[in-house]
């Protein structure tokens, strides 16, 4: 028996084809199966149909389509993604951006790129290295993951203390709004007149629309990079160096904290040589003038000796600075060197808490029998504290997620956030309501009714409880043919 | 005269807002009461215009309406400066140099350098003023963190938050920010500082026409000077004022500031102040006042556009900005006659197009504005339209006064 929301998928996939060809719609179950996660592999779902536009005018289309059959849709570009914001919808189609992904222009004297969403990351700096520039958010994943889902995301990454997140490098995009239709917000100036819905469009985790064209700033490449990697006997003490940079007025570009766990997992993994028996390592990196540069890296070494550093290498070149950062950031695959599960997670506290939320981590982990190993952007008080477990051994998943939720509410309760770069998306959002009121959650959807009042654009992502937004504005389809023939209701 | 209901008291002259006259006034000292009064405010449906220190009131169009100014005059004070964490959590209400001198002791700055520093927190959320240092530390869109506001309907909801990383939820601080008062009334924000320099200097050259100023403007954006500002000003006699801000630590500065001297060429001058003109708009009181963007290589085709039209129209245009961003103002005499405003608008309008950007007014005296487009194409206005339409669908907040009539 074919149900009437089979035959609406089928109808839709038939105008996709038009649009898209044969090739470009993915609609078999087994193909299907390829695309039902993201980064966030644990949570599943097919979706009804996979779509891969090449231009912003098929995204248009299929968003059109989309919205004609009142059949929700999910923007994804390379599935990396760690709090499930690209989890397709069963009954939706997933729009595929990752062949999107021309460089259209590099622009040095505008200090501008001009890149298609599924553009990854790392290639938009590569392409402008050679004129001396470099896109400055450098999310981890930065190899493998698309611009798109980072604008998506608002990404950021280890250099963003001292550089800013995605959405202070993303000047202008071209967008599908959830009506279909392509709307050009900022752009290569700054300061577009009216609403800043740029801003309010990077970070919204695909909730309003799909970018089909990003405009980001370029940075010219630092004259100067000095990279310090410190071990010390505790966190607490390397906290305490932390403390002493920041105070003393250093703006490091990065500045990254492992605890001994970590450092095992990633010794195990990628044999990055770290200091033996260190409770704790940071790794510090300035860039700039080069003059700039050597005067406050003399500080920066002083304060991690006087906070009890046992040993302090500085990167004698390139190769050596790519080795102190591979442990860091490959600390998360890492992790499964020494654990057969684990939950990556992802949360702020104010910087200065740091000593004291790592101790409560550590209490809550002992309690409940379950090790946490701790990578952190701790110039931000960023926290990725990895939540070890066996989920062959009966109840351990639970126990992790129960921590793993804990922590969250310690960074909620010392003022912090429950995200600081991954994403709410299909994972966090039920931890909204702890963070935000029911009036700021409900303040927040009004942008999202402005965007999207029909609810399509990845729903279920973000809030928890979907508002009502009254009446659709703007465009009126009619009565759908298939319900006009009494083939289909309208669910 | 009486007043609908507790809290208000009548409006002066004084009140008048662009012309426009105001019926009450209230001054609310807490978000609480804020709330209490707009909610009063929608019960009688009174039409609101926030005001913060009353600098900027003649900025964008008049309200279409106007019954009820809340003056954020007693919502003032820091609440919070977490210097190590380095945020601050202030009123609404709290002059930006009152706020500086809070902050300065513990070596710390909201890096905003706005040119109307009696402006209030708010004033200058509202209409997103930013000065010379936004090449350095950004716009308010890059240091607002976290936001308070009362809604239309009277409801209070937050934003962001106080850590400086935060991806939970919408950025309505973003939203808010020059959005002039029409999508509520913003009562606290919370901003990330930067430490104060240790160091700084300006190197500034006088040069005769725009291709010199372009040339440096280009070889200070290309070299690793990174300067803080790169500012350039024109002055009535057709000279180009250039100038760059360096901060750091001294042995730092030094070097940059040698290599700045050598860029500029010729009789470049070091100083430890800023020219006088230095974040100053191009503009007196009761002036015209525009502001002109471009993509960064099209900042002197702007600069020459201005200049051309000072010369078709015969107008004393000045011309001053961000030549490190693209962020130009222009300035005229509130004298000149409606007709050349608005024929020279139309030569920057269509400058700034040509150069990606926009040319909108800021700031135009009531007998010339009714005769200019003030904004503008605006991209995405339907859009635009439809967030008021949820956040303000009864048009309480300072009606008219955006694009589109928003």
């Amino acid at each position: 028996m074919t149900t009437a929301a089979t035959t609406d998928i089928d109808a839709l996939a038939t105008r996709l084809r038009t649009v898209l060809g044969n090739e470009r719609v993915i609609s078999d179950r087994q193909e299907l199966r390829t695309y039902e996660c993201d980064g966030l592999a644990h949570y599943k779902v097919i979706p009804a149909l996979v779509a891969f536009p090449h231009t912003a005018a098929e995204c248009a289309d299929v968003v059109k389509a989309c919205v004609d059959a009142g059949v929700p849709f999910v923007a994804r570009g390379s599935g990396t993604g760690l709090s499930g914001g690209a989890l397709p919808h069963a009954d939706g189609v997933l729009i595929v951006t990752s062949q999107m992904r021309r460089i259209l222009e590099i622009a040095p004297a505008d200090e501008r790129a001009v890149v298609e969403p599924g553009v990854i990351n790392l290639q938009v700096t590569r392409a402008a290295t050679p004129s001396g520039y470099y896109y400055a958010p450098d999310p981890s994943s930065q190899q493998i993951c698309s611009i798109g889902g980072n604008v998506a995301e608002n990404s950021g990454g280890a250099h963003c203390l001292k550089y800013g997140f995605t959405t202070n490098h993303v000047t202008g995009v071209q967008i599908v709004t959830p009506d279909g239709d392509l709307v050009r917000l900022g752009g290569r100036a700054p300061d577009a007149p009216g609403y800043d819905l740029l801003g309010a469009f990077v970070g919204s985790e695909g909730t309003l629309g799909i970018a089909t064209e990003v405009t980001v700033r370029l940075v010219r490449l630092p004259e100067s990079v000095r990279t310090l990697l410190a071990a010390f006997p505790t966190t607490d003490a390397a906290g305490a160096a932390t403390s002493a940079i920041i105070g003393a007025g250093v703006v490091p570009a990065a500045m990254e904290m492992m605890d001994a766990l970590a450092i095992e997992a990633a010794e195990a993994a990628v044999h990055c040589g770290y200091p033996a028996g260190a409770g704790a390592v940071l790794i510090v990196e300035l860039d700039g003038p080069a003059a700039e540069v050597e005067a406050q890296f003399v500080h920066v070494e002083r304060f991690c000796r006087d906070n009890g550093a046992f040993e302090i290498r500085i990167a004698r070149d390139d190769a050596e600075r790519a080795l102190f950062w591979k442990g860091r950031k490959s600390a998360f695959a890492a992790v499964g060197r020494i654990s057969p599960d684990y939950i990556v997670q992802d949360g702020v506290i104010p910087r200065t808490a740091l000593p004291e939320v790592l101790r409560r981590i550590g209490e809550i982990a002992a309690e409940r029998g379950v090790r946490v190993a701790n990578v952190f952007h701790a110039g931000d008080g960023n926290l990725h504290p990895l939540v070890l477990f066996d989920d062959a051994i009966d109840g351990q998943a639970e126990r992790a997620e129960e921590v793993s939720g804990a922590i969250l509410d310690l960074c909620i309760e010392y003022g912090g956030s429950i995200t600081g770069e991954h994403g709410v998306g299909m994972d966090k959002a039920k931890y909204m309501p702890r963070m935000f009121s029911a009036d700021d959650l409900d303040t927040m959807q009004l942008v999202r009714c402005a965007f999207d009042p029909r609810g399509l654009s990845n729903p279920g992502k973000v809030f928890p409880t979907p508002r009502l937004c009254g009446e659709v504005p703007g465009r009126h389809k009619g009565v759908h043919p298939l319900q006009e023939a009494g083939v289909a209701e309208v669910f | 005269m009486s007043v609908p209901f507790e809290g208000l008291i009548p409006a002066t002259d004084q009140d008048a807002i662009a012309g426009v006259p105001a019926r009450y006034v209230a001054a609310p000292a807490t978000t609480e009461e804020a709330a209490a009064i707009v909610r009063a405010a929608a019960e009688k449906n009174l039409a609101i215009v926030v005001r913060g220190a009353g600098t900027k009131q003649d900025w964008a169009a008049p309200p279409r309406k106007l019954d009820l100014i809340i003056d954020t005059g007693r919502l003032t004070g820091v609440v919070d400066h977490a210097a190590g964490d380095l945020i601050t959590v202030v009123r609404a209400g709290t002059p930006l140099s009152e706020l500086g001198e809070k902050l300065a002791p513990a070596g710390q700055q909201l890096a905003l350098d706005a040119p109307i520093l009696s402006s209030t927190v708010g004033g200058t959320v509202a209409v997103n003023m930013s000065g010379p240092r936004r090449m350095l530390y950004g716009t308010v869109r890059d240091l607002l963190i976290g936001v308070t506001m009362v809604r239309g309907d009277g409801v209070v909801a937050h934003a962001g938050g106080k850590v400086v990383k935060n991806v939970a939820g919408y950025d309505l601080g973003k939203l808010i920010t020059g959005s002039y008062g029409t999508l509520g009334l913003v009562t606290e924000c919370v901003f990330r500082l930067h430490p104060l320099p240790a160091a700084h200097a300006y190197v500034s050259r006088r040069v005769a026409g725009v291709a010199e100023a372009g040339r440096i403007v280009a070889a200070v954006l290309g070299a690793q000077v990174v300067p803080s500002a790169l500012e350039v000003s024109t002055a009535p006699d057709g000279g180009i004022e250039v100038c760059v801000l360096v901060e750091g630590v001294p042995e730092g500065v030094r070097g940059r500031v040698e290599t700045t001297r050598f860029l500029f060429g010729g009789d470049a001058a070091v100083s430890d102040t800023a020219p006088d003109w230095w974040a100053t708009y191009p503009w007196g009181p009761g002036g015209v006042g525009f502001k002109l963007t471009a993509a960064l290589s099209a900042v002197p085709g702007l600069l020459a556009a201005g200049l051309a039209a000072r010369e078709r129209h015969g107008v004393p245009l000045a011309v001053r900005g961000s030549a490190g961003t693209g962020v130009l103002y222009a300035g005229l005499p509130g004298t000149t006659s409606p007709d050349v405003v608005a024929a020279v608008l139309a030569d920057l309008r269509a400058a700034a197009g040509r150069a990606g950007g926009h040319a909108v007014v800021l700031t135009a005296p009531s007998a010339v504005r009714p005769q200019l487009d003030l904004w503008g194409p605006v991209e995405g206005l339907h859009l635009m339209r439809r967030v008021k339409e949820q956040f303000d669908p009864d048009a309480r907040f300072a009606p008219g006064r955006f694009v589109g009539g928003i």
